[in-house]
Order: C-alpha cells, then sequence, then structure tokens
C-alpha cells in the first residue's frame, strides 16, 4: 500500500530525511515513533503529497508520488493536530464544503454517516468555533474519512485530547483498522499506542532504525524496544 | 469486520469521480464555503467597507477641494481607496485560511492546486466588488455627483479582476512569509501601476463624457493586463503552494 | 574557497582601466555640448548605467525562470545578484538624471515615462528583496522570489507602455521633460564613440561586480552548510 524507497529530502542544506526506506503492507496499523524534530511529520507531509521529496521513489495505494498526486489524495486521509476546519462554519457545513472538495455522491447521506460515528449529530448545526478542542478533533477525523479512504495518515492525532476524547479517538481507530484500512500513526504516547498498532517503527536521525511486530515486543514492552532502538 | 452496533456503517466504494466535473465543483465550493463564512462573521467586509470610507473621508480632508477639481479628482480617490481597501481583503482572506491550517485542507483534497487559485480569486473579486458597490453610492452622495455609469462599472469590473488576479497570488505568498500582511502592500503595488493608470484614465473618460475612442485603448490595456497575469498567476500557482 | 579565477582578477583590472579611460573620454575627448555644457556629460554615464540596468533585470527574470524549471540553488544567487546590481545600476541612473534635469529644466524629477519606470522598477527590486527576507527555507525563499521576479519583468514593461499611452494622450505638462526631450541634441561621431565606449566600460563592471556578488553568495551558502555541520 505504501512503499518508500531511498527517500531523501533537505531543506536548503539541512538533510532531515536520508534515504528513508518503508513499506507498509495493506491493512497494516504501523505506529512511527521517534524523537522530536526526527522528521516524522516532514516524512508524513511527504506522503500526503503536501510537501515534495528532494529525491526518492514513493507510492501511496499504488500511485507515483508526486506525478499523481491527485490520485494519491483520493485515497488518502489526513489527521494532524490542527483541525483543518473552519471555525466561521457549522460542523455540517464544514464536512458538506469538504465532501464537495472530494466530489462525494450521496453527500448529505454521507455527511449523517459520518456525524453519527463520531458522535457529533445532535450538534452538527454548531459553529466549529464553539467546540471543544475534542469535538474538533472528532469533526476532523470525520472529515478525514468523510471520502471512505484506503490508507489514514494521522500525526499525533492524540495532541490535546482529554480522556474521553482519546479513548473515542482509540475506539474509531480500532474500527478503521478493523475495516481493513490501512493506518500510519505517529505517536508520543508510547503505552497508548501499544495497544493500537500491529507494528512499531522508530525514525530517527532521518532513517527508520528499528522496526518490530506487535507480537515480536519482548517481556518489557515498546518502551524497552523503542529505549533500545534510540540508544543505537 | 464491523465492531459494535452503535458505529455506523460506511460504505466501500466510491467511483473515482470525474477529473473535469470535480475540477469546477471545487472552485464552486470554495467561493460557497468563502461566502458561506464571511455571512456568518462579516468579519472581511465589516473592516473593507469601514476602512473604505475611513479613506474617502481622509482623502476629504486631505485634498479639502473645490467642487470642479474634485470631479477631476474622483477617479484617482476612487481607485486609491480600491487599491487600499483591496489588500485588507486579500491579507484576510488567506490568513483564514492559515491560520487553523485550513490550506493544508484545501491542498489535500483531489483537484487541481489551480482550483484552489480560482476559487480564491472569485471569492476576494466578489467581495471587492461588493464594497466597490458600496463605496459608489456612499461617494454620489457625498459628494452630489452621479456616479452611475455603466462604462465606470465595467472600468472597476475589469481593473478589479486584474488587481484580484495578482492579488490573490501574491497574498498566497505573503501569507506564508514572517513578515505577512505588512508585505502584501509592497509587493502588490509597483506590479499593478498599469491597472491604475488605465483604470483611472478610463473612468476619467466615462464620467467626462468623453469619446468612445478615446477611452478604449485604456480598456483594451485592462482586458490584456487581466488576460496575462491571470494566466502567468494560473500557471505558477503550484510553484506557491507546494514545500 | 576558491581564490579568484585569473578572468576574475583580469576583469577586476580592466573595470578600473576602463573606468579611467572613459573618464578621460568623457571630460577630454567628447565635445562640450552647444547649450548644456558640461552638464550635458553626465548623459554618458547615465545612459550606460540604465542600459547596464537592463541587462541586470533581463539576467534576473531568465535566472528565476530557470531556477523554477531545475531547482538549482545556483540560480538563485545569481537571480539575487543580477537584482541587487541592476537595483545600484538603476539607482545611479536615476540620480544622475535627476542631476541633469535641474539644470536642464529646472526640475530634479519629471514624470516622464522612462524615469518613472525606472524608480517603480526599484520598487519592484526592494519588493523583491524584503520577500526574501521574510522566508527561512532556502528552497521557498528561492521559488517565491523567482516568482515575484517573473510577475516584475513582465508587469515593468507593462508600465511603461502604460505611462507612454498616457503621455501620448495627455498632452505633457509644461515644466517637465518630454519624452523627445531627454536626449535630444544632435550627437557627433566623437560624443557616440564615447557613449559606445561608456557603454562598453559600464559592462564590462556590470559583469566583474556580478561575478564578485556571485562569488559572495556561494561563499555565504558555504558558511551556512559549515554552521549547520557543526
Amino acid at each position: 500500500m505504501i512503499v518508500v524507497k531511498k527517500l531523501v529530502k533537505r531543506f536548503g542544506l539541512k538533510t532531515v530525511l536520508r534515504g528513508l526506506n518503508f513499506a507498509v503492507q495493506d491493512g497494516e496499523f504501523v505506529a512511527l515513533l521517534g524523537p522530536n524534530g526526527s522528521g516524522k511529520t516532514t516524512f508524513l507531509r511527504i506522503l500526503s503529497s503536501l510537501a515534495r521529496a528532494t529525491s526518492g521513489e514513493i507510492s501511496v495505494a499504488g500511485f507515483p508520488l508526486p506525478s499523481q498526486s491527485s490520485a494519491v489524495r483520493r485515497n488518502l486521509g489526513v489527521l494532524s493536530h490542527l483541525p483543518l476546519l473552519y471555525g466561521d462554519l457549522t460542523a455540517d457545513e464544514n464536512l458538506h464544503f469538504y465532501g464537495r472538495m472530494y466530489d462525494i455522491s450521496d453527500l448529505n447521506q454521507r455527511v449523517d454517516q459520518v456525524l453519527e460515528l463520531v458522535g457529533l449529530l445532535p450538534r452538527r448545526r454548531e459553529l466549529v468555533r464553539t467546540f471543544s478542542r475534542g469535538m474538533q478533533q472528532r469533526l476532523a477525523i470525520g472529515r478525514a474519512i468523510l471520502h471512505d479512504p484506503q490508507v489514514l495518515l494521522f500525526d499525533e492525532p492524540h495532541t490535546g485530547l482529554d480522556q474521553d476524547a482519546c479513548d473515542m479517538l482509540d475506539r474509531l481507530l480500532r474500527e478503521f483498522s478493523g475495516q481493513g484500512r490501512t493506518i500510519v500513526m505517529t505517536s508520543h504516547d508510547l503505552s497508548r499506542v501499544e495497544d493500537l498498532a500491529s507494528r512499531f517503527d522508530v525514525l530517527s536521525r532521518g532513517v527508520i532504525t528499528a522496526s518490530i511486530g506487535r507480537n515480536d515486543l519482548g517481556r518489557n514492552g515498546l518502551a524497552e524496544f523503542y529505549r533500545l532502538a534510540l540508544a543505537n | 469486520m464491523r465492531s459494535d452496533a452503535s458505529s455506523a456503517p460506511l460504505p466501500t466504494h466510491y467511483s473515482p469521480p470525474r477529473r473535469n466535473g470535480s475540477f469546477l465543483k471545487s472552485i464552486g465550493a470554495i467561493i460557497w464555503k468563502d461566502l458561506a463564512a464571511e455571512m456568518r462573521s462579516r468579519e472581511l467586509l465589516t473592516a473593507m467597507l469601514v476602512f473604505a470610507l475611513l479613506v474617502i473621508l481622509i482623502f476629504n480632508f486631505a485634498l479639502d477641494l473645490d467642487a470642479t477639481t474634485r470631479k477631476a479628482a474622483t477617479p484617482g480617490i476612487l481607485w486609491a481607496t480600491f487599491a487600499f481597501a483591496g489588500t485588507l481583503g486579500l491579507n484576510r482572506s488567506m490568513a483564514l485560511e492559515k491560520d487553523s491550517g485550513c490550506f493544508d485542507g484545501l491542498l489535500l483534497a483531489p483537484v487541481d492546486r489551480s482550483a484552489i487559485y480560482f476559487g480564491k480569486l472569485i471569492s476576494n473579486l466578489v467581495f471587492m466588488l461588493i464594497v466597490e458597490a458600496v463605496v459608489l453610492p456612499v461617494y454620489s452622495v457625498l459628494y452630489n455627483t452621479n456616479l452611475f455609469n455603466p462604462g465606470l462599472v465595467s472600468v472597476i469590473l475589469l481593473g478589479s479582476i486584474g488587481y484580484v488576479a495578482v492579488g490573490t497570488l501574491l497574498s498566497s505568498m505573503a501569507v506564508q512569509t514572517r513578515t505577512r500582511d505588512v508585505l502584501l502592500p509592497i509587493l502588490l503595488f509597483p506590479v499593478i501601476i498599469p491597472i491604475l493608470i488605465a483604470a483611472v484614465n478610463a473612468s476619467s473618460g466615462f464620467l467626462q463624457g468623453i469619446a468612445q475612442a478615446e477611452i478604449m485603448p485604456y480598456i483594451n490595456l485592462l482586458l490584456v493586463y487581466d488576460v496575462i497575469f491571470t494566466a502567468i498567476a494560473f500557471m505558477v500557482f503550484d510553484f506557491i503552494v507546494e514545500e | 574557497m576558491e581564490p579568484q579565477p585569473v578572468t576574475l582578477k583580469l576583469l577586476n583590472t580592466l573595470s578600473i582601466l576602463f573606468f579611467l579611460g572613459a573618464l578621460g573620454m568623457v571630460f577630454v575627448y567628447a565635445p562640450l555640448e552647444v547649450t548644456m555644457n558640461y552638464v550635458q556629460k553626465i548623459f554618458y554615464f547615465h545612459t550606460a548605467n540604465a542600459w547596464v540596468g537592463m541587462l541586470g533585470f533581463l539576467a534576473a527574470a531568465v535566472a528565476g525562470i530557470i531556477y523554477l524549471v531545475n531547482h538549482d540553488l545556483k540560480w538563485d544567487i545569481i537571480e539575487v545578484a543580477a537584482i541587487e546590481i541592476s537595483l545600484v545600476f538603476f539607482l545611479i541612473a536615476i540620480l544622475s538624471g535627476s542631476i541633469w534635469a535641474r539644470p536642464s529644466w529646472g526640475t530634479y524629477w519629471t514624470w516622464e515615462p522612462r524615469l518613472t519606470t525606472a524608480a517603480i522598477l526599484e520598487m519592484v527590486y526592494i519588493a523583491c528583496l524584503l520577500l526574501r527576507q521574510g522566508i527561512d527555507d532556502p528552497d521557498r525563499r528561492a521559488r517565491f522570489s523567482a516568482v515575484y521576479t517573473l510577475i516584475g519583468s513582465i508587469s515593468v514593461p507593462i508600465t511603461f507602455l502604460s505611462i507612454r499611452l498616457f503621455r501620448t494622450i495627455h498632452p505633457v505638462l509644461i515644466g517637465s521633460g518630454s519624452a523627445s526631450a531627454q536626449g535630444s541634441f544632435d550627437m557627433t561621431p566623437r560624443m557616440l564613440v564615447t557613449l559606445f565606449f561608456t557603454l562598453g566600460t559600464f559592462s564590462v563592471i556590470f559583469i566583474t561586480l556580478f561575478w564578485h556578488r556571485i562569488r559572495l553568495g556561494q561563499l555565504s551558502q558555504l558558511v551556512d552548510q559549515r554552521k549547520l555541520e557543526e
């Protein structure tokens, strides 16, 4: 589903990603871990076609980047810590807007479905400006899956959420994964992510330095694996 | 593969949208979105209108003209007002996108990036035209002159199109810099001078009832400028928004 | 950083020699013009600077487009160099034109097409440099700069034509120089020779400064790189 070979990203003279190799199978849930500034966000931005790689081969959902970025975006749902929502519009209007941008058929029905999924149906006519951070993030999740994308890229989605919102997010993540979607999620919260993902990759100093499946995690779990991976 | 009963069923397949259909549809969506948001908050229009009226007020005291001279100066005063108030609208329109990261939201849509350019261009144009539509009657009343002249209106339309075509592109750039709001007028004004020259002279011509033949060169200049710069902006927009 | 190549050292010397030569030609060889006497001599410098400024203008526009095509930062350095030097040359042209205008027409400034366009061009240059200042990412800075330079390089000629159009439809006001007044003295062959020599001189000076400025840009880039590697 996602294939990355020798990805290099330079910002002027600073090299952030140095020949990164990465592959995700259809239906896998990969947690991307790494220290601050390791390039996780940059990597996700490149995968979502918001940024352009300096060199390397990338293909997402079967389409190469950057040449067929439009086709990639059609199959991609993206969530970052910014909600990407318009404060002056209602929840309903926000979803309708994005629905039109993605040219979704039966939009009204779809919006209803999604609002129900994220538990915002009763608040659909309220301005997003009045939403709490947790509610905004829930709506953002709705926006991300509105067009039923095969691949989900979530960048630190739990940031700033309270316990309830986090639990709902986790429930949704499990559900999406259960539906066979491919998910790549970056996170700082090791304990949370340990229960969600099926695979854990560590991005450090511009490359993937370690990768492990959930079943192979030792007695000491993810924290130990992560510590070891960074120590090398 | 469905989990608990409270989750809504998600349909699994959409047929891929036809390319051209979604291009126009997304332009329409952006315009609708901008207008709907503005109708709610009315921030942008209020700011532009108040500013425009203040500028006219300032001109009134700064220039203190007698009736005849003012008549000759009217086109200049109008266009100066539009040029200044316009930057407010352009800045605000882009800032709204940038601030909640919504620009990324636009960029994630599976359409050609130029759809974003055209969408923003048209909504910026609409706002500018609304402001101009208010300023004209107000000016007419304040100075007891008749500005309801079809020729004048067409000049204002053509001039605004050119202004917004370049302005939308430049504001997309300016909003990504540290200096932001301050930078837009500095970038914009030197390159829209042809619009000002043509628009002021054509406006003046229509208001004074000068022969059509003498005004046409200026109208042609406006048309040429509009076409050239809309085309260029459309071609280079990709370079501005990618990272 | 490599030492100056032989060609550059040669150009340094040539620039100085030519400049001295040009001074000599302007003040000694070229005859005194009938009406304006010594003041007219500034015309050689004025025209040469403006002409060479145009070269810089073209160079900047072309370099910008090339950068957009191949994303090689080298072209960005060339573009900035061209803009900065062209800015200075045009400034000298404007100032010398101003000095000429005062005794000739009693005013430091006239709103005639070429002078006005030159002033607007300076504003475009300054705007571009300010734009660059507000961006940290080198690639984005280069892209934005190239796009703005492209817009400016098309807008400014249109501006020139617009002002000319304006001037032909509206008769020139008394007291300001008309387009025909500038340079409207008959040039003797010796004056022509002087003019061409001065043009050549300033072209050489332009190329020399351009080259130095590019080297400066490359050095600066090298410094940034070393800083990152620490």
